[in-house]
């Protein structure tokens, strides 16, 4: 089996899961797919077409709900997700010049993932937190006053903490066995 | 259950919590501990309180302190985050700013460890004391008036008792003791109009639902602040949440509903999970739920997490979204007040309006009323940001003239440069110039001066922002976030953004400034919500008081401010660069500069993004970082070696 058709097993096998831990006839389409994408940090297109035969809906009427808000997003986020704040306050301190310091950093548009999946780099309409302007959201963690060259500073940091996570990996006995395989 | 019946129900049991409150605040604070308050909502938590919290949290218990640390939210003083008070005996509460890590040490050892107060951390004492400067001499304070924002930063937000302590649900108290029309009458007395924007009057939206023949009511509070540029909403739920969740209370026992929504915006998580936790607290209390203050009265709350629309701000697209379809806006009639959500009677009213609500109710309706001028009663919160010294909430009387918000509040443009414009009402509203400054600020006011309240967002612009660039940003804005539902809306606004976009290239011509006017107006009559309605606002206010910008960028394809990328270029000045010095090219995100023959830096334009760190990287001392508009005026570069090229943009 390959492992695409697999992937789809286990999505509609943890969809059942996540279907019956919300009442799905009484929750709002919305709420529902936040749970969905709350899951697997994305919609999966398996499961749209779970949730649409628990709505008792069309496929397509969810993909259109999904498809209109932007919070929805239809392929896997990166590991740590950039968002970079585009609001108004943002803007006029110079938001646009350190999103294209991302985009160059990162070798990616908005929108998009770095090929190792580390990063993803979107925009966002606005954090709120306007008094810091220019904002960045990395993960949970929120920047603000940033600078054309804070974006190294995060990258490294970043960087440090992965590479403190894979020695600590290949450290711990029990995933020895794991990381050899990779 | 008789009304005299129910009035001394209800006053026994809010006694009886205010009481338990009170003495469980009490011995919890032991009122003679030290008590250290972080401020801790969205905005301070991305300047790093959450780290100052934790260095704070780590010296008390290294040195066995006695001391309480509490997090509350945002007191609107959003320049100086991270943000502290101090309460201890001897001293009045005092408002430490920009308190990173370090300095909390310092404060924790210095102050609370050796009674030295720390003057050159402090912003101000909270209280008037012979050697604390109090906070309200500030020239800031004296034009404010704290009614809606007035605890925040001051409660714990998790911490009913805290806000009961400062007289939250006394309002509902006294309203469950009055009939739900003698509620409505008191808010019509106070003038009370709806602060989302519009400016609706209150009472007429609650005394319709009230009329409604269908006895199932619903309250929903408007929690989608998606004006970029406006926070108050995230602040007031983050930082005292309970005053929304008792002005909703207010509003459904006055209209009779049994059941209410707070929609936050999904940007929010802070506030959605305060929010929840405000609503899980106030249900223990016996505040909300059933039989609430033993009133024999229901009301079930629950929170609504959106899903980043902006459109959803306008109440049938809410609806919508909720109802688990897309956020598209109807026509009205009906009002929600007729067929709302479910197709029931609803009331939506914004996150300031409900807690407003609960000031009037709270404090009677002349108190209320007393404050504001013209037709315009209460208070207003602007979000200040942009180019102004002292960004963050600012809550003034209506009436309040924008000059004294930007200079005598905001405390002026930064680095001395000059004011240009300042934006209020976010994509819906307009840029006014320094001569429109006087305008006072209400709903009327603003909109003959080309502007609107819209959500209270205002930004500052000072000589270095771009006014047709702002049109297109606020442009790109609305283009984006059309439903798509009314044809001038979708493809009006798309035609607009590429007029200005050509004409931030300098590829615009005179004839297509006609064509915006009279796109604009079609745009206006023929969108069904304020999002297309109000869409061309920000070109229009723009083109009327900013013409020379615009014929600037068509004529002369140049920008006087030095900001559409396509019209100007950084330039290091030859005779200025420092030979020995560096500094911009390390700061170059993208490696873009290189040196020459003579150590004279010099910027490979193909390379530069035009972010300006080499400008402020540049010590002040030699200034050879310059803004070049038209690029005709661009100097030769000379040629660039070879050996001397940076291996560049592996994309």
């Amino acid at each position: 089996m390959s492992d695409k058709a697999e992937d789809e097993l286990d999505i509609l096998e943890e969809m059942k899961g996540i279907l019956e831990s919300t009442n799905s006839d009484g929750t709002s389409l919305v709420t529902l797919l936040q749970a969905v994408q709350s899951h697997f940090g994305y919609l999966p297109r398996e499961a749209m077409i779970e949730v649409a035969r628990a709505k008792g809906e069309s496929p397509a009427a969810v993909f259109g709900v999904a498809s209109f808000y932007n919070q929805f997003r239809m392929i896997p986020p990166g590991k740590h997700p950039v968002k970079m704040c585009m609001g108004t306050a943002c803007h006029i301190k110079g938001g646009n010049a350190i999103l294209k310091v991302w985009e160059t950093k990162l070798g990616i548009g908005e929108g998009e993932v770095t090929e190792d999946r580390l990063y993803s780099l979107d925009r966002v309409a606005c954090v709120g937190c306007c008094a810091m302007a220019p904002v960045a959201v990395v993960g949970e963690e929120v920047y603000g006053n940033m600078m054309p060259t804070t974006v190294d500073g995060i990258m490294l940091a970043v960087e440090l903490a992965e590479k403190r996570d894979r020695e600590q990996e290949e450290q711990g006995p029990e995933n020895r066995e794991e990381a050899a395989q990779e | 259950m008789t009304t005299s019946d129910r009035d001394a129900r209800v006053e026994k049991a809010y006694s009886l919590l205010r009481e338990v409150s009170l003495a469980r605040y009490k011995s919890d604070s032991k009122d003679d501990l030290p008590v250290i308050k972080v401020g801790t909502a969205t905005c301070g938590r991305a300047a790093g309180a959450l780290e100052t919290l934790k260095a704070i949290r780590e010296e008390i218990e290294a040195r066995d302190m006695p001391g309480r640390v509490l997090e509350v939210g945002c007191n609107g003083h959003c320049y100086a985050e991270p943000l502290v008070t101090i309460h201890k005996e001897g001293w009045p509460p005092i408002l430490y700013g920009s308190v990173k890590p370090g300095v909390a040490k310092v404060l924790v050892q210095r102050f609370l460890g050796e009674d030295d107060p720390c003057f050159e951390y402090l912003l101000g004492g909270l209280e008037p004391h012979e050697l604390v400067p109090a906070l309200e001499d500030f020239p800031r304070s004296a034009h404010e008036h704290r009614s809606l924002l007035k605890h925040c930063g001051v409660i714990d937000p998790d911490d009913l008792d805290s806000a009961i302590r400062v007289g939250a649900y006394g309002g509902l108290a006294r309203a469950l003791r009055m009939d739900p029309e003698e509620v409505i009458e008191e808010i019509r007395r106070s003038e009370l109009k709806g602060l989302g924007g519009a400016g609706y009057e209150t009472w007429r939206k609650w005394q319709a639902c009230r009329q409604s023949s269908e006895p199932e009511r619903i309250v929903i509070c408007n929690a989608d602040e998606g004006d970029p540029g406006a926070f108050m909403d995230r602040s007031l739920l983050e930082g005292d949440p309970h005053s929304v969740l008792e002005g909703m209370t207010i509003c459904a026992w006055a209209v009779g509903a049994s059941r209410g929504t707070v929609y936050v915006r999904a940007e929010y998580p802070l506030a959605v999970e305060k929010a929840r936790e405000a609503i899980a607290r106030a249900e223990e209390a016996g505040l909300l739920g059933e039989n609430i203050l033993a009133s024999g009265f229901d009301f079930h709350l629950e929170v609504f997490q959106a899903a980043g629309a902006f459109v959803c701000g306008e109440e049938t697209a809410l609806m919508a979204s909720i109802e688990g379809r897309r956020g598209m806006p109807r026509i009205r009639p009906p009002f929600p007040a007729d067929r709302g959500l479910h197709g029931k009677p609803t009331v939506i009213n914004n996150v300031k309006t409900f807690a407003s609500v609960q000031r009037i109710l709270g404090q009677g309706w002349e108190a209320f009323a007393r404050l504001g001028s013209g037709s315009t009663r209460g208070t207003t919160v602007f979000a200040l940001a942009g180019k102004v010294q002292n960004t963050g909430l600012v809550e003034v009387p209506m009436g309040t003239p924008l000059r004294q918000l930007v200079f005598e509040i905001g405390g002026g443009i930064p680095e001395g440069k000059l004011f240009k414009a300042v934006q209020i009402g976010g994509p819906s509203g307009g840029c006014l110039p320094e001569s429109l400054l006087d305008t006072p600020i209400g709903f009327k006011a603003l909109r003959e001066a080309g502007a609107m309240m819209g959500s209270g967002g205002m930004v500052v612009l000072d000589e270095d922002n771009c006014m047709v660039e702002t049109a297109r940003f606020f442009l790109d804005f609305t283009q984006k976030e059309s439903c798509g539902k009314c044809t001038f809306c979708r493809l009006g606004t798309q035609q607009m953004l590429v007029i200005l976009e050509d004409i931030c290239r300098g590829e615009g011509s005179m004839e297509q400034l006609d064509l915006l006017a009279s796109l604009a107006e079609d745009i206006r009559l023929g969108s069904l919500c304020n999002l297309g309605k109000t869409a061309p606002n920000p070109i229009l206010t723009t083109i009327r008081h900013f013409r020379d910008e615009y014929e600037a960028h068509i004529l002369e394809k140049k920008c006087p401010a030095k900001v559409c990328t396509a019209l100007m270029s950084y330039y290091i000045l030859p005779d200025k660069c420092e030979r020995s010095c560096d500094a911009c090219v390390g700061s170059c995100p993208t490696e873009a500069i290189w040196v020459n023959a003579k150590r004279i830096k010099v910027i490979d334009q193909a390379l530069c993004i035009q972010c300006g760190a080499c400008l402020d990287a540049c010590p002040p001392q030699y200034k050879a970082v310059v803004k070049i508009s038209p690029l005709a005026d661009l100097p030769d570069l000379g040629e660039q070696p070879e050996e001397s090229k940076q291996p560049n943009g592996e994309k």
